[in-house]
C-alpha cells in the first residue's frame, strides 16, 4: 500500500506546530499503524531528518501509551482498538491520512504526537485508590462479592488511561476516565469506606486540571479502545450527588 | 575468584523465612524517615516495593522511562497469578506449589527462595483483593480459580485476560497514594543510565530526562532495580518496545554479577511472525491451552483449510506424546515441540511456521458465550491482528521470546553482589530456575515488592554505615561524566544506519543460534557474529536529532548498544552449560525421544558472571545448588 500522511510536527511545548506531508511506501496491509510509522521514520532517519515522535510501548493495546488522532478520530476508525492494534488493512491504497496528537488543554504537546498526560496521574492521586497498607488484610474470600457486581467493576477497571475519551470530547472532558475508577470502586465493598471523599476529590482535581464538563454526546464511549460504557458516567454522577447532597 | 554467599537460612525449610525475618535487624520506626531509597521501575515489583517502603516511613524516589507508572509492561500479563489457597479443594498446598515450581524450573532454582515465594503468595491475593482488584468470581461471590500452564490443581487467580493490568493498577493505586502523602517522589520519563557507588555501596544513579535530555543524579542510601527482563535482546519478543536491559547491564558493568543469562523462556502461544516490518510479537495467554487443542495436519505441506481437514487426518501431537498433561505441558516443552513440528514440515499458514490452536470442541461443549466470557478479549485481539475470526477458524500460533529467568544475581535478601543494590522482579534471577511456570511472574514480582524486600532492606540500612554524600560528590560527577561521554560517542558516529537495523541483525543471530535449540557450533558462531555487529554499530550507527531534546533514536541506540554486549554474555552462558534444562535446550544433551536431558552431576549450579572489561571474556563463578526436599528427577509429563 502507498499512503500519503499529513502529520502534526511540533518541536516542543512552545512551538507553533504544523502539518507536514510524507509518503509511506509499500506498506503491507498486515502492518500495524505504528509499524507503518516505524517504516516512515526509518526512511526519515536515513535521510538525516528527525523521525516523528510518538508514544508507544506494549503495542498490544493494554499499556495506554499510544494515542493518535487519525483522520479526526481517537485511535482511528476501528471500534474497540488502540492505535497500536489498528492494522493498515483498515485503509485503502492511495489514502491520505491525517495524523495528529490528542487535542486537549490539559494534555500539552511535548513534541510531535507526544503529549503530557500527567493530569491523569494527579486525578488518581486525589483518591483513585482504597487506602490499605501492605499487610494485615483479611483473607481474600472473607468478603463475597456478587458476580454481576464484580463483572461490572471489571468492565470499568479495563480502562487503560490512554486519554482517547478526552481527545474525542468536544469539551475535553475526562468524565469517562474518572467514572471508570469511581464506578469500579463504588461497585465493590472495598471502596465503600471512602466513597464520598473519593468522588469529591477526584472531581475537584479533574476540574482543577482544566478538563471540561460532560454534555452527553457519548463520543467518549464510541472512541474508547476498551469500549467502556457511559453508564459509568451515570454512576459517577449519582456518586457525586450522594457525596454532596445526602 | 568471587565467592557467593547466598545467605540461605539453615534448619527446616518451612521455618527459613520466619527465622530469617526474626534475625533481620529493624530500623526504628522514627528513624526510617532518615533514609532514602531509590526504586527504578514501576512495574509490579517496583510499584509494590515503592509503595510498601513508603508506607513503612522511608523516603522513596521512584522513576521510570514511561510517562506514567501505570504503563510498565507488567500490565500486559494476561493469564493470572498463582497462590496455593486451595479454594478449589483439589489438594493444593504451599508445599505443592513449592514442589511444582522447583520441578517446573527443572531443578535450577534455590529451594529456599522458592519455598518463601510459595509461602507469601497467599498474602498477595489478600492484598490485591483489599485494594479492589476485580478478580473473577463465582456466582456465590467467592473467588474463582483456574488451572494454568502445567499445573494439575486450580490455583490461578485471574481478572479475565487482563490480570497483569489489574494487579499493576492495584500496585499503582498504592503508589499514587504515597505520592499524595508526599512519601514518594515520582519522576516520569527518566531512564537510568548508570549506577553510582560510593565506598563500594550503591548510593545513587544517573538518569536522563527523556524530554529535555538533561542528565540528573539521584542520591539515596540504597538502590532497588525493578527494571524487568532482557527479552528484547532477541529484537522480536513479547516485551514492550522500549523495554531494555540498560539498568541491569550498567549495574553489571559496575560490578554486579549476572546469573544464568541463558535461561530465557520461549512462550508457546504467540501470534506468528507475518513480515519483515514486524516490530514485536503478541502473546496469547496460555490459559487458552486449557480449552484449546493444539494440532497440525498429519501430512506434510498440507495446504487445505483447517475445516477441510478431517479429524483422523489431524495430529494432536501434545495429547499424543503426553497423555497425562496433554496440551498443558510446561511452556518449554510445548514450544520445542511446535518448532519441531514446523521444522519437519507440518507447519500451517502462509509461512508454514505455525501450528493450530483449536477451540471448536470447547465451543461445541460449552457454547460460544462461555468462551467469550473467559477469553473474549484475547479472541478480539487475535481477530484484530490477523483479520481471522478465531470463533470460526482455529488460531495459528508459534513460540516467541517472552520472559527471562536469568538476571542479576541476588542473595536470599534480594541484594546483588554490590552492597545496597537490590534487584527485584524479572530483573533478578532467583526463583524460576531454568523455566518459569505460568502465572508465576506476577506472583514473584509482587512477592518481592510487597513482602520480601521491605523487610530485608531494613536489615542492610540498620547494619551499614553511610558516608554523607550530595549529588555533586566526586563519585557522582565521575559517573555522570562517563554517561555524557557515552552519549557524545553515540551522537558523534554519524554513520549511515539506524540503530534499529543493528538490533534486528542481533535479533536474528540470537534467534538462530541462541534461541530454542542451541549447539556448540551455533553458539561459537554467535560469539563470532555478535562482536562483528557491535563493531559495525559503533562505526556506522546514525543517531539524528540532538542529545538535549526528546530523541527516541538516541534512546534506542543507547539500549541497542547494551543489548549488543548482553547478547554475547547470553551466548557465553549457553555455551558453558552443556546440558539441557528448562528453556535452555542444548541439542547435544537430549534423551532418545527428544526431551531435555539435565546433567545434575556437572551443572547443578547457578552460573554467575563477572564483567571483565569490554570485549573480554567474562569470568564465571558458580553457586552450587542443593536439593534436600525436591529430589531431582528427569521431568516427565507423559
Amino acid at each position: 500500500m502507498n499512503i500519503t500522511l499529513r502529520v502534526w510536527r511540533q518541536k516542543n511545548r512552545t512551538d507553533q506546530g504544523r502539518l507536514v506531508s510524507y509518503t509511506a511506501r509499500e506498506i503491507p496491509p498486515d502492518a500495524s499503524f505504528l509499524e507503518m510509522l516505524d517504516v516512515v521514520n526509518s526512511d526519515l532517519v536515513k535521510k538525516g531528518e528527525e523521525p516523528i515522535a510518538f508514544d508507544h510501548d506494549c503495542r498490544e493495546g493494554i499499556c495506554g501509551s499510544c494515542g493518535i488522532v487519525i483522520n479526526g478520530r481517537s485511535h482511528g476508525p476501528n471500534r474497540g482498538a488502540a492505535t497500536c492494534e489498528l492494522r493498515m488493512r483498515s485503509f485503502r491504497d492511495g489514502d491520505t491520512i491525517t495524523v495528529e496528537p490528542w487535542r486537549a488543554k490539559p494534555f500539552p504537546v511535548l513534541k510531535d504526537l507526544v503529549v503530557d498526560r500527567s493530569a491523569f496521574d494527579r486525578i488518581m492521586q486525589a483518591g483513585g485508590y482504597v487506602s490499605v497498607k501492605t499487610g494485615g488484610t483479611p483473607d481474600a474470600n472473607a468478603i463475597p462479592i456478587p458476580k454481576p457486581a464484580a463483572e461490572e467493576a471489571m468492565d470499568a477497571a479495563a480502562c487503560i488511561g490512554c486519554g482517547a475519551c478526552v481527545a474525542a470530547c468536544k469539551n475535553g472532558s475526562a468524565m469517562l476516565f474518572v467514572a471508570a475508577k469511581v464506578s469500579q470502586l463504588a461497585l465493590l465493598p472495598q471502596g465503600n469506606a471512602e466513597r464520598k471523599e473519593r468522588v469529591d476529590r477526584m472531581i475537584a482535581q479533574m476540574d482543577a486540571e482544566g478538563f471540561g464538563a460532560c454534555s452527553n454526546t457519548y463520543a467518549c464511549e464510541a472512541e474508547c479502545p476498551k469500549e467502556i460504557s457511559v453508564q459509568h458516567i451515570a454512576r459517577l454522577n449519582r456518586e457525586y450527588i450522594r457525596a454532596k447532597v445526602l | 575468584m568471587t565467592t557467593l554467599d547466598s545467605k540461605i537460612p539453615t534448619g527446616p525449610i518451612e521455618k527459613h523465612w520466619d527465622s530469617h525475618r526474626f534475625n533481620l535487624k529493624l530500623v526504628n520506626a522514627a528513624n526510617k524517615r532518615k533514609y532514602t531509597i531509590i526504586v527504578v521501575g514501576t512495574g509490579l515489583a517496583g510499584a509494590s516495593a515503592a509503595a510498601s517502603l513508603a508506607e513503612l516511613g522511608y523516603n522513596v524516589i521512584s522513576l521510570c522511562y514511561h510517562e506514567s507508572p501505570r504503563r510498565a509492561h507488567s500490565i500486559a500479563a494476561q493469564g493470572g497469578i498463582n497462590a496455593p489457597k486451595n479454594y478449589a479443594n483439589d489438594g493444593d498446598s504451599i508445599y505443592r506449589l513449592f514442589y511444582d515450581t522447583v520441578k517446573g524450573g527443572d531443578y535450577r532454582a534455590r529451594e529456599s527462595n522458592v519455598y518463601r515465594l510459595a509461602q507469601v503468595s497467599g498474602s498477595i491475593i489478600d492484598q490485591c483483593v483489599a485494594q479492589g482488584v476485580p478478580f473473577a468470581r463465582e456466582y456465590g461471590g467467592l473467588l474463582d480459580n483456574r488451572s494454568f500452564g502445567g499445573a494439575q490443581v486450580s490455583r490461578t487467580f485471574y481478572a479475565r485476560g487482563q490480570t497483569g493490568q489489574q494487579l499493576l493498577l492495584g500496585a499503582y493505586s498504592a503508589l499514587v497514594r504515597q505520592m499524595e502523602a508526599g512519601k514518594i517522589k515520582f519522576h516520569p520519563r527518566r531512564e537510568m543510565l548508570d549506577l553510582v557507588l560510593v565506598d563500594g555501596q550503591a548510593r545513587g544513579i544517573v538518569a536522563r530526562d527523556l524530554v529535555t535530555g538533561a542528565l540528573e543524579t539521584f542520591v539515596g542510601d540504597a538502590v532497588v532495580l525493578a527494571t524487568g527482563g532482557y527479552g528484547n535482546t532477541f529484537y522480536l519478543s513479547t516485551m514492550a518496545k522500549a523495554s531494555n536491559a540498560t539498568a541491569i547491564w550498567r549495574a553489571h558493568k559496575r560490578g554486579a554479577l549476572f546469573a544464568n543469562p541463558c535461561f530465557t523462556q520461549i512462550h508457546p502461544t504467540c501470534i506468528p511472525v507475518s513480515g519483515s516490518y514486524q516490530s514485536k510479537l503478541t502473546l496469547m495467554s496460555e490459559s487458552l491451552r486449557n480449552d484449546g487443542r493444539i494440532w497440525v495436519p498429519k501430512t506434510k505441506d498440507d495446504s487445505r483449510k483447517p475445516a477441510d481437514i478431517p479429524e483422523e487426518e489431524r495430529d494432536y501431537y501434545l495429547e499424543r506424546m503426553y497423555p497425562s498433561f496433554g496440551n498443558l505441558v510446561p511452556r518449554d516443552v510445548a514450544s520445542r515441540r511446535a518448532k519441531e513440528m514446523c521444522d519437519k514440515g507440518y507447519g500451517v499458514g502462509k509461512t508454514k511456521m505455525a501450528v493450530y490452536l483449536d477451540f471448536a470442541d470447547a465451543i461445541g461443549r460449552n457454547g460460544k458465550k462461555w468462551i467469550e466470557e473467559k477469553y473474549g478479549n484475547l479472541f478480539d485481539m487475535y481477530h484484530e491482528i490477523t483479520a481471522e475470526d478465531p470463533y470460526k477458524n482455529p488460531m495459528r500460533i508459534y513460540p516467541a521470546v517472552h520472559y527471562t529467568m536469568g538476571g542479576l544475581w541476588v542473595d536470599y535478601n534480594l541484594m546483588s553482589t554490590l552492597p545496597g543494590l537490590y534487584v527485584i522482579g524479572e530483573a533478578n534471577f532467583s526463583d524460576h530456575g531454568a523455566n518459569r511456570l505460568g502465572a508465576s511472574a506476577l506472583m514473584q514480582g509482587l512477592a518481592d515488592g510487597y513482602f520480601i524486600l521491605p523487610y530485608t532492606i531494613g536489615d542492610y540500612l540498620a547494619t551499614s554505615k553511610f558516608k554523607p554524600v550530595k549529588a555533586d560528590a566526586q563519585e557522582f560527577r565521575d559517573v555522570q561524566k562517563d554517561v555524557q561521554e557515552r552519549i557524545d560517542k553515540l551522537m558523534s558516529v554519524r554513520g549511515n544506519r539506524p540503530a534499529d537495523e543493528f538490533h534486528r541483525e542481533l535479533g536474528k543471530v540470537m534467534w538462530e543460534y541462541v534461541g530454542m535449540g542451541r549447539n556448540k557450533a551455533g553458539l561459537t558462531k554467535a560469539l563470532d557474529l555478535i562482536p562483528e555487529i557491535r563493531e559495525a554499530f559503533w562505526k556506522d550507527v546514525k543517531v539524528v536529532g540532538a542529545a538535549n531534546d526528546l530523541n527516541s533514536e538516541l534512546e534506542r541506540a543507547a539500549r541497542v548498544a547494551d543489548f549488543l554486549e548482553l547478547g554475547e554474555l547470553l551466548a557465553y552462558d549457553a555455551l558453558q552449560r552443556n546440558e539441557s534444562c528448562g528453556g535452555h535446550f542444548r541439542e547435544e544433551s537430549q534423551t532418545e525421544d527428544g526431551e531435555a536431558k539435565r546433567d545434575d552431576k556437572n551443572y547443578a549450579y547457578v552460573a554467575a558472571w563477572e564483567f571483565a572489561g569490554e570485549g573480554k571474556k567474562p569470568k564465571l563463578t558458580k553457586e552450587p545448588l542443593t536439593f534436600e526436599y525436591v529430589k531431582p528427577s528427569q521431568r516427565s509429563y507423559k
